[in-house]
């Protein structure tokens, strides 16, 4: 009886000794938060976070490389619970949701009938699957049957899953169920990371927006009402949505499909309407934050380029502080454009909500002169984005370029924001016809010029301006004279007194600006006191090349990376008008989010991964030249303007904002494209547009034959 | 010529997995992928051996002399759970890549019934050292066969239209039991 008890106990007695010897010769150092992480987590072991397993999570999230929300089973507790643990605030982070791209469902085309085996994976196998498009969803539910959560449905109308945000944990089961990959997990640092790519499917206008804001998305909200959702949609790419609502040329419309049968969706006024729906509530709608990653961020410039990316750095959890030169934050919309376009009180709201993020501003900072690129790197920045813009007004170099009397555009209209003097005349000439021009023209007009003449050595349809701020300048009493070109300054006394032009003739040149000849004996001097010169603007370079050593381009722009952004120095990266050139405000805040990705890249991971299939032209599929099933419905969203004598002696804001009901109706003429395919609606046979190809592919759709006037 | 026998009972006659039936809870647990049906087929394999040739010491030279084999079934418990330990406390220090691939599985066998199974038919067989190490790797290597193939046919099971009512386990336990009856194609080439 002894020697079984001693046997067994004799056993467990040598195990015992050498797993004690073995844990502590082969101890392996831990960090011990990790241990105290996986106790907070559940233990489940499920695998449902993507790690091997608690430990490994734990393990991943001390070293920061998983969220500490990544835990499916524990849920909201247990993340804040490990939060608070790890010292990160966990309330404003947002879990990733899983949601679909595509909208197309029933209403896209067919290759052919299929009635095998109802499940994606097994459609896809034959010519690859019976959806024409190739971003389409076949609509059998793999992602419905791959869902643990009941989180996703299926819409029995459109044939589209439905996810339900409340259920949706992001455990991503979904994503790998679908064969086609429309199915994508998105949190707040994927969707200001994302850059659109030729496998999305994109609706044209999405394509052209500089910003790549989802703008079917946000009229699919505004239509419903939903002003805080179609709001926070803009944001995610566009932080400026007052600015831009109100200046913003709208590429975007240009290639709306609605403009081939009627006109385009005035997209830039229902985003200025929802806009100015949350600066008039006076309440800022709430963003998430992700968790501090105690990375410092130098922003050099104070416009719009800077404060978009100081905005999305601030969002993905960066410390950031803008310099910016002048007295007051805004850069170029600020000073550059006049209070009838956008007023400082409306732009200040945008900039608020950047500043309220937590970004640090120092105004009256220069670059080059007060800090350098050298200083801020020594005082702790991990990186520098440099968006300095183009404050140098080019000069025509013409004999009497020094008269006083000769100013540049910028120089013109940033002293309605400054201290300094307005420059005051009687009868002003502007050379130029772009933006600048125009709003030299009508802001001389207003400030009290008897007589404002704007000459241009091209012929008009070549002014660079909108169309319509062309039209409104005329309307205002702007004389315009095309094929003029200034020869020389004409002074008495150092005054200037006139200007001398001549007429021109242009001669087409292929693949460029037609030449330019001067028409013999056509010159002439115009009475003028003051000139101003909208001809162009560089960005003021010499004294940061100087001192810091920065390489710039031929065309006096900064030399950077167009992948990254990157410049010559590591760490120090370029965007906006002081790396493209002056470009409109939308392109501005584009280059400030793409600059924001570069950084945040750069200083989390050391390297900028390049975006594949990145979208930079137009696609194809998506440019169609009629619609089919489509009834006609002309805009509404006309916005109400002030007469010619409210405009005189004022500066009041011209065009006002669209009314709710405007904004509505304008919304739900969107037709909610993808690149194929758009809603159609029932119309009666008789007011259809008859197609000799298939209903669903507009793009190979023949227009009707117009049958011509008797 | 024995020993060749011995090695094709062990991996295809007598499989463990579909003509024994051991070892049933990680052949339904971890068979729904491939990856993870490999990754503990190598666990497998791993342990199996080396358990075999623990347990197989000590029956021969401590319980057998001291005629205490009633006692082997404690006794191999004891030493494949602290084996197991002992070898996941070695691999997390000596080798991490290997510790990472097979991690998760080794502790799920600590006590899984092929590998005492295995352990056992040893003991009750008295076979040599040489037999030993025979039959404990090819009965490994028949139940990793038996887990590979299984996953490859579940993974095309998710895709297939399998009735309401039989999907998930259901299926898997028929499609099991087909396979035993596939395996039972060998038997009479060894005993």
């Amino acid at each position: 009886m002894i020697a079984p008890v001693l046997l067994l106990v004799g056993i467990a007695f040598v195990a015992a000794i050498i797993l004690g010897i073995a844990a502590r010769v082969f101890y392996v150092k831990e960090d011990p938060r990790i241990e105290a992480v996986a106790d907070l987590l559940p233990g489940a072991n499920c695998g449902g976070c993507g790690m091997a397993g608690c430990s490994a999570s734990a393990e991943a999230m001390v070293k920061g490389k998983l969220p500490v929300n990544a835990c499916v089973v524990g849920g909201t507790e247990t993340a804040e619970a490990i939060g608070t643990f790890l010292g990160y605030d966990v309330t404003g982070a947002e879990p990733s949701l899983a949601c679909a791209t595509c909208d197309g469902g029933y209403r896209a085309a067919r290759k052919y009938n299929y009635s095998g085996l109802q499940d994606c994976r097994a459609a896809l196998q034959l010519y690859h699957g019976f959806i024409r498009c190739e971003n389409g969803c076949l609509g059998l539910g793999s992602c419905f049957k791959a869902c643990h959560f009941s989180a996703i449905t299926m819409n029995p109308e459109s044939g589209l899953p439905v996810f339900n945000p409340d259920r949706c944990v992001g455990c991503g089961s979904c994503v790998a169920a679908c064969p086609k990959g429309i199915i994508n997990l998105v949190g707040e640092t994927t969707k200001i990371l994302h850059w659109n790519q030729y496998t999305q499917c994109l609706s044209p206008c999405r394509q052209r927006c500089p910003a790549q804001i989802n703008i079917p998305k946000y009229l699919a909200h505004a239509r419903k009402g939903e002003y805080a959702a179609a709001l926070l949609t803009v944001k995610a790419n566009n932080p400026l949505a007052v600015a831009t609502g109100r200046v913003c040329p709208e590429l975007c419309a240009t290639e709306c499909r609605r403009q081939t049968q009627d006109d385009p969706l005035a997209i830039n006024a229902v985003k200025r309407f929802v806009s100015d729906w949350e600066r008039e509530s006076g309440k800022r709608l709430q963003v998430p934050i992700a968790a501090d990653t105690g990375k410092r961020i130098a922003i050099v410039g104070g416009g719009p380029s800077g404060l978009s990316a100081a905005y999305y750095l601030a969002r993905l959890g960066h410390q950031v502080e803008i310099f910016e030169q002048m007295p007051k934050l805004g850069g170029m919309p600020l000073y550059g454009i006049p209070d009838y376009r956008l007023s400082e009180e409306q732009y200040g709201w945008d900039i608020d909500g950047v500043l309220e993020l937590g970004v640090k501003a120092h105004t009256g900072v220069t670059l080059g002169k007060d800090i350098t690129i050298t200083s801020l790197k020594a005082v702790g920045f991990d990186a520098v984005y440099l968006a300095i813009g183009c404050w140098h007004g080019r000069l025509l170099p013409f004999e009497g370029k020094e008269l006083t009397g000769i100013y540049s555009g910028i120089d013109y209209l940033r002293r309605f924001h400054t201290d300094e003097d307005l420059i005051s005349g009687k009868r002003f000439v502007i050379i130029g016809a772009g933006n600048v021009a125009m709003d030299c023209a009508r802001s001389a007009l207003r400030a009290g010029a008897e007589d404002v003449l704007l000459i241009f050595r091209f012929s008009r349809d070549l002014m660079e301006a909108n169309a319509h701020e062309i039209t409104d300048a005329e309307n205002e009493g702007v004389r315009m004279r095309c094929l003029v070109s200034p020869v020389r300054f004409v002074g008495e006394d150092g005054r200037l007194t006139g200007i001398e032009v001549e007429e021109v003739t242009l001669k087409q040149n292929p693949g460029g600006m037609p030449d330019v000849f001067p028409v013999e004996g056509s010159k002439v001097v115009l009475d003028c006191d003051v000139v101003i010169q909208a001809v162009g603007q560089a960005a003021n370079l010499d004294a940061i090349v100087q001192s810091d050593g920065i390489e710039k381009t031929r065309f006096s722009t900064i030399e950077a990376k167009e992948e990254t952004l990157e410049t010559n120095i590591p760490g120090v990266f370029a965007g906006g008008d002081c790396f493209t050139g002056p470009r409109l405000l939308v392109e501005a805040v584009a280059g400030g989010r793409y600059a924001a990705r570069s950084i945040h890249y750069y200083v989390t991971e050391g390297t900028i991964p390049p975006i594949e299939d990145r979208q930079r032209e137009m696609m194809p599929p998506a440019l169609v030249d009629s619609l089919v099933n489509v009834s006609p419905i002309s805009t509404s969203a006309i916005k109400p303007i002030i007469t010619m004598e409210e405009r005189m002696s004022t500066f009041r804001e011209v065009e006002g904002t669209i009314t709710e009901q405007q904004c509505i109706a304008e919304a739900s003429r969107c037709l909610n494209c993808g690149i194929y395919c758009y809603d159609q609606d029932e119309l009666p046979s008789s007011q259809t547009r008859t197609t000799t190809s298939c209903p669903n592919e507009p793009h190979i759709a023949e227009k009707k034959k117009t049958t011509p006037a008797a | 010529m024995d020993l060749f026998y011995l090695a094709i009972s062990a991996t295809f006659v007598n499989n463990i997995l579909l003509a024994q039936y051991l070892g049933n809870c990680p052949f339904l647990g971890v068979s729904k992928k491939l990856e993870t049906a490999m990754g503990m087929a190598a666990a497998i394999v791993f342990v199996t051996i080396l358990a075999s040739i623990f347990t197989w010491s000590v029956f021969t030279y401590v319980l057998q002399p001291y005629d205490l084999e009633f006692l082997k079934t404690l006794t191999f418990i004891l030493i494949i759970a602290s084996l197991v330990q002992l070898v996941e406390i070695i691999l997390k220090k000596k080798s991490k890549a290997l510790y990472n691939a097979l991690g998760v599985y080794l502790a799920l066998i600590t006590t899984n019934c092929a590998v005492m199974g295995v352990a056992l038919l040893i003991a009750k067989k008295e076979m040599a050292f040489f037999e030993m190490l025979i039959f404990s790797s090819c009965s490994a290597v028949g139940y990793g066969l038996a887990l590979i193939l299984f996953a490859g046919i579940r993974v095309r099971l998710q895709i297939s239209a399998v009735p309401q009512s039989m999907q998930g386990t259901a299926i898997a336990l028929v499609t099991a039991g087909i396979m035993a009856l596939a395996f039972m194609g060998f038997q009479g080439m060894a005993s």
